[in-house]
Parts: structure tokens; C-alpha cells; sequence
């Protein structure tokens, strides 16, 4: 069937997948959700495998770009835009450091 | 007697004008619906003290309609489920059908109508989840024409499939509800001009006569016999008062799950992706380096099923299977859009059974994702195809589990679905 680059066997993700899936996604998982996940994850990607059998089909798209004028209009106030901030620090939003 | 459905998440009132179309009616509003000042939680712990600091359209064009919105209704997480039951503030229940599930994502929204506990809701159909509530709690839904209706203030889940709706007790009331909430607006670039100054309300005549309904074989053969049995008497109803009844054939429909489910996932992994509890939303603290508390905020913050489709969303979109999975889901929707467009060469509306089955039991698809996801097979061709449908009452089985038919329209062709949908209520 198809020949992937990536992911080294044809097969469902294993455990191991699953975990550096949910690394690249930044969902940490316990041991029990990796378990249950690897094993749904099968039955779902095999179910999803079906699109295979899908014809090409011309897409004719009837897309247009919808723009404005780019002009300054009233937007939050620096107050509502951090009042939802569980950490905000002289008038900006506090994180955790990038690495 | 005020029985406890689980309706709202959160309870609320919100005063509209004084006059207006909708000045002597209470909405419930979906909890992923953004009210200015009212906490609006997706369902989820994520968002469990998340304020908005700005009304979606919606709600604006609600207030200035004049409605009372009653409050903001149960649903699953981030619009994610069938059933109402991932809703991280316990799941709704059926007050159509007790001992069963209300349906989803809408569930709150169907069952606030059901139960009394507001005249009109708005609910959000990505897949289904207006249309299969509305079947499963005996009430109407509408899922409009995509761009019919802003999106501005929807917390996204899925943005190219997904428009906000009306459900009501008749066709009616959710045509008029449908008149408020329609038309373009300048913070949606999706939206179009075709619901501005509508008069749906006006279509639902009940006049039938001279109309040509198709039903693709492919949406009834999966479907439960009794389900199937309410089906074909709606059908003979419409055929009574003078419509005609012809099979079409969709074969691509059969592709559409998988197509939508792919596709659902994909942007909801991209959408998603901003819940990092910086800005809003539940934090994880900030022990390590962001990528640590990303994550722990995240596991923490989402339910199973949001982290499910999250994960499968980043795996189908990652490196050397964008082709396999995406790129084939994209073909199949394009295959899915022809399809429909053939059929209505040569019908006016398409009729099928809204769910394949009557409502499930409390938990019965809780165990098995794929199941629940397959359930949706009537519902998601009408999203991938940007189209409208309605889903009308068309009575019951086992005395008392409610059963809905679909009827789904060209692009912008709700006057015809309501029209014809009212016809079942005759």
C-alpha cells in the first residue's frame, strides 16, 4: 500500500508511538491512557486505513480570498485581554520558560 | 415538578432589549458559545474559570433580538462525543427518554428545550451534534448551510465543518430562531450574504405538494428496523400530501466517517493547541520548561476523549502519513460535495433517518470509541459537504425513544428543508 517515510512499521502505533505522539501534541498521559490509547488507536487508524479506496477526484475549487482594509479598529483593553491570565506581570502574560 | 436534567453548566440570566422578535423567549446557550462576563467552559476543566471578555455574534444578535438567555447548556467536551456524556460537569440527561442519553454534542441545548427549561437553544453541529441531540430528545435542529452563520465568539473545535444552530419544539420557532442568528458579519470572513434579512420563519407552510425527496439507500441500510419503520411512515405521510419519494444513490457516503473523523481531528490538534493555561485556561504550574508545563496542564486539563482525538489529529497530520490520511480524507470530502450536487440535479430535498438508532443507554458507548464514532454516519456527510439539514420528530419507538428524520437541502436551501420538514408535523 501506501510507502510512509516516517513511522517505521506498517502497523498501529505502539506504545512508544503513542507516547512521542503525545509528546509532539504536549498532552502528558499516564500509564493507563498510553495503555488503552495504543489499543483504540488500532482499531481506529485500521478503520481510517478504508480511505484507500477513495477515487482522486478533481477538486474544483471555487475559492476566493475574502480581504479587508488592514485598519486600526478598538480591540481589549490590555486589562480584559489579561483577565483570564492565571500569572501576568507589568501588563504582560507571565509563562513558564521556553526551555 | 422540576426534574434535574444536568442542563446548564452554568445558570444565568442574560437580559436582551425590550422588544424585539425574540423579546417573550428564554435561549439556553451552548457552553462553547462566548457570553461577555458569563463563564463559558466548553465542558471542560480546562476552561472551568474562563470568563470571555467579548459576546460571540450570536449572542449580540440574541440580546438584540430581545431574548432572555437562561443559561449555558451542558455539552460534550469541546463539542467532542455523541452522547453528553465526556462533559467534565457530569452528563446530561434525556428527558425524552430517562435512563438514557440526551445525544451530542448539544445535549444540554436539546434537552433544556425538551425538559421546558428554555423555549429555544443554540447549539453547534460539527458532525451531528445538533441533528442527533434534536432526534434523540424529540425536538428540532437545524445545522445551517456553512457560512449562513457567524462563527465569531464559537470556541473552534473544527472550523471548516462546524456552524452554530437553532433547536426548538417545531420547525417553526427554530426557522425563526435560525432568521436571527443568520446572515454576514465582518469578524467572520466565512460568512455570506444569503441568510441577511431571511424570512425563514415564513417557509414552514407544510406544503409538500409537487416536491421530490430522494433517500439515499446508503443512509437507510444501516439503520435499526424500528428506526427504519418511523422512517418510511414520515415518508408515506409526505407522500399522502403529495410529494414523491424516489432512491438516490450516495456511494461515496460510505467513506464519510472516516473522512470526517480524520479531518475533525486534524484541526482540532491545531485548534486545541493554544489551551496552554498561559493566557487562559487552567494552568499546570510553572514548574520546568514550557514544554513540561504545557503538557501537565494539558493532561490535567482535557478529558480521554479530547486527548484521543488531539492524538490521533497530530498523528494523522505528522510526518510521512499527512498523505495516508489527510490528504485522502480531503478527496473523499470533495467526492462526498459531487455527490450531493448530482443527487440534487434531480430532487428538491434528501430524507434519511437522522441517527441509525434510538437513543443509547447511560454508558452503553462509553467503552468503545469507533462505535460511537460510527453512529454518526447519517449526520457527517451533510458537514463535509458545507450543506444544510434539519432533523424533524417522526415519533417513537419502544414505546417512548424518540426518532428524528433528516432532510438535507442544497447550499442555502433552508427555506425548502423547513418547509418540507414542517410537513412532518402535519
Amino acid at each position: 500500500m501506501s510507502d510512509t517515510s516516517a513511522g517505521s512499521e506498517e502497523s498501529a502505533p505502539g506504545p512508544e508511538e503513542v507516547r512521542h505522539v503525545a509528546d509532539l501534541a504536549r498532552v502528558g498521559l499516564d500509564d493507563d491512557e498510553v495503555e488503552r490509547f495504543t489499543d483504540q488507536f488500532a482499531d481506529i487508524l485500521d478503520y481510517f486505513e478504508t480511505l484507500d479506496e477513495v477515487p482522486e477526484v478533481e477538486r474544483d475549487a471555487d475559492l476566493v480570498n475574502v480581504m479587508r482594509e488592514d485598519e486600526v479598529r478598538d480591540s481589549l483593553s490590555q486589562d480584559e485581554a489579561l483577565a483570564n491570565a492565571s500569572e501576568t506581570e507589568d501588563g504582560y502574560f507571565k509563562g513558564p520558560n521556553v526551555s | 415538578m422540576s426534574a434535574d436534567y444536568n442542563v446548564f453548566i452554568t445558570e444565568e440570566t442574560i437580559e436582551g432589549a425590550d422588544d424585539g422578535l425574540l423579546a417573550d423567549s428564554t435561549v439556553a446557550v451552548k457552553d462553547n458559545i462566548s457570553t461577555e462576563g458569563v463563564r463559558t467552559t466548553c465542558g471542560s476543566e480546562m476552561l472551568d474559570d474562563y470568563v470571555p471578555p467579548y459576546d460571540a455574534t450570536v449572542v449580540e444578535k440574541l440580546k438584540d433580538a430581545g431574548a432572555t438567555i437562561v443559561g449555558k447548556a451542558n455539552m460534550d467536551e469541546f463539542g467532542m462525543g455523541s452522547t453528553t456524556e465526556t462533559s467534565a460537569y457530569g452528563a446530561a440527561e434525556n428527558p425524552a427518554a430517562p435512563g438514557h442519553v440526551p445525544g451530542g454534542s448539544s445535549g444540554g441545548s436539546a434537552a433544556a428545550v425538551a425538559a421546558g427549561e428554555a423555549d429555544v437553544a443554540l447549539g453547534s453541529d460539527t458532525g451531528g451534534s445538533i441533528r442527533n441531540p434534536a432526534a434523540f430528545c424529540g425536538v428540532v435542529g437545524i445545522k445551517p448551510t456553512y457560512g449562513l452563520v457567524s462563527r465569531y465568539g464559537l470556541v473552534a473545535y473544527a472550523n471548516s465543518l462546524e456552524q452554530i444552530g437553532p433547536l426548538a419544539p417545531t420547525v417553526e420557532e427554530a426557522a425563526e430562531l435560525l432568521d436571527v442568528i443568520s446572515g454576514p458579519d465582518g469578524n467572520d470572513a466565512t460568512t455570506r450574504d444569503e441568510g441577511d434579512g431571511s424570512d425563514y420563519a415564513s417557509a414552514a407552510t407544510g406544503e409538500v405538494e409537487g416536491t421530490t425527496v430522494g433517500v439515499p439507500t446508503e443512509l437507510v441500510e444501516g439503520a435499526d428496523e424500528g428506526v427504519r419503520e418511523r422512517f418510511e411512515a414520515a415518508l408515506d405521510d409526505l407522500r399522502e400530501q403529495g410529494a414523491t419519494v424516489e432512491e438516490v444513490s450516495l456511494p461515496s457516503v460510505e467513506h464519510a466517517v472516516e473522512a470526517y473523523y480524520v479531518i475533525a481531528m486534524s484541526e482540532a490538534s491545531s485548534n486545541l493547541a493554544r489551551f496552554d493555561g498561559v493566557r487562559y485556561g487552567h494552568s499546570g504550574g510553572f514548574d520546568g520548561n514550557w514544554n513540561e508545563t504545557f503538557s501537565k496542564a494539558r493532561e490535567e486539563g482535557f478529558g480521554e476523549e479530547v486527548k484521543r482525538r488531539i492524538l490521533l489529529g497530530t498523528y494523522a497530520l505528522s510526518a510521512g502519513y499527512h498523505d495516508k490520511y489527510y490528504k485522502q480524507a480531503q478527496d473523499a470530502r470533495a467526492w462526498v460535495k459531487q455527490d450531493f450536487d448530482e443527487a440534487f440535479e434531480s430532487v428538491d430535498v434528501l430524507a434519511s433517518p437522522t441517527m441509525p438508532t434510538p437513543p443509547f443507554e447511560v454508558g452503553e458507548s462509553l467503552e468503545d470509541p469507533l462505535q460511537m464514532y460510527l453512529a454518526d454516519a447519517n449526520t457527517v456527510p451533510v458537514n463535509l459537504a458545507d450543506l444544510p439539514a434539519i432533523s424533524v420528530p417522526a415519533g417513537e419507538v419502544d414505546d417512548g425513544l424518540p426518532v428524528g428524520i433528516q432532510f438535507i437541502g442544497p447550499a442555502f436551501g433552508e427555506a425548502e428543508i423547513i418547509r418540507v420538514g414542517s410537513a412532518v408535523e402535519n
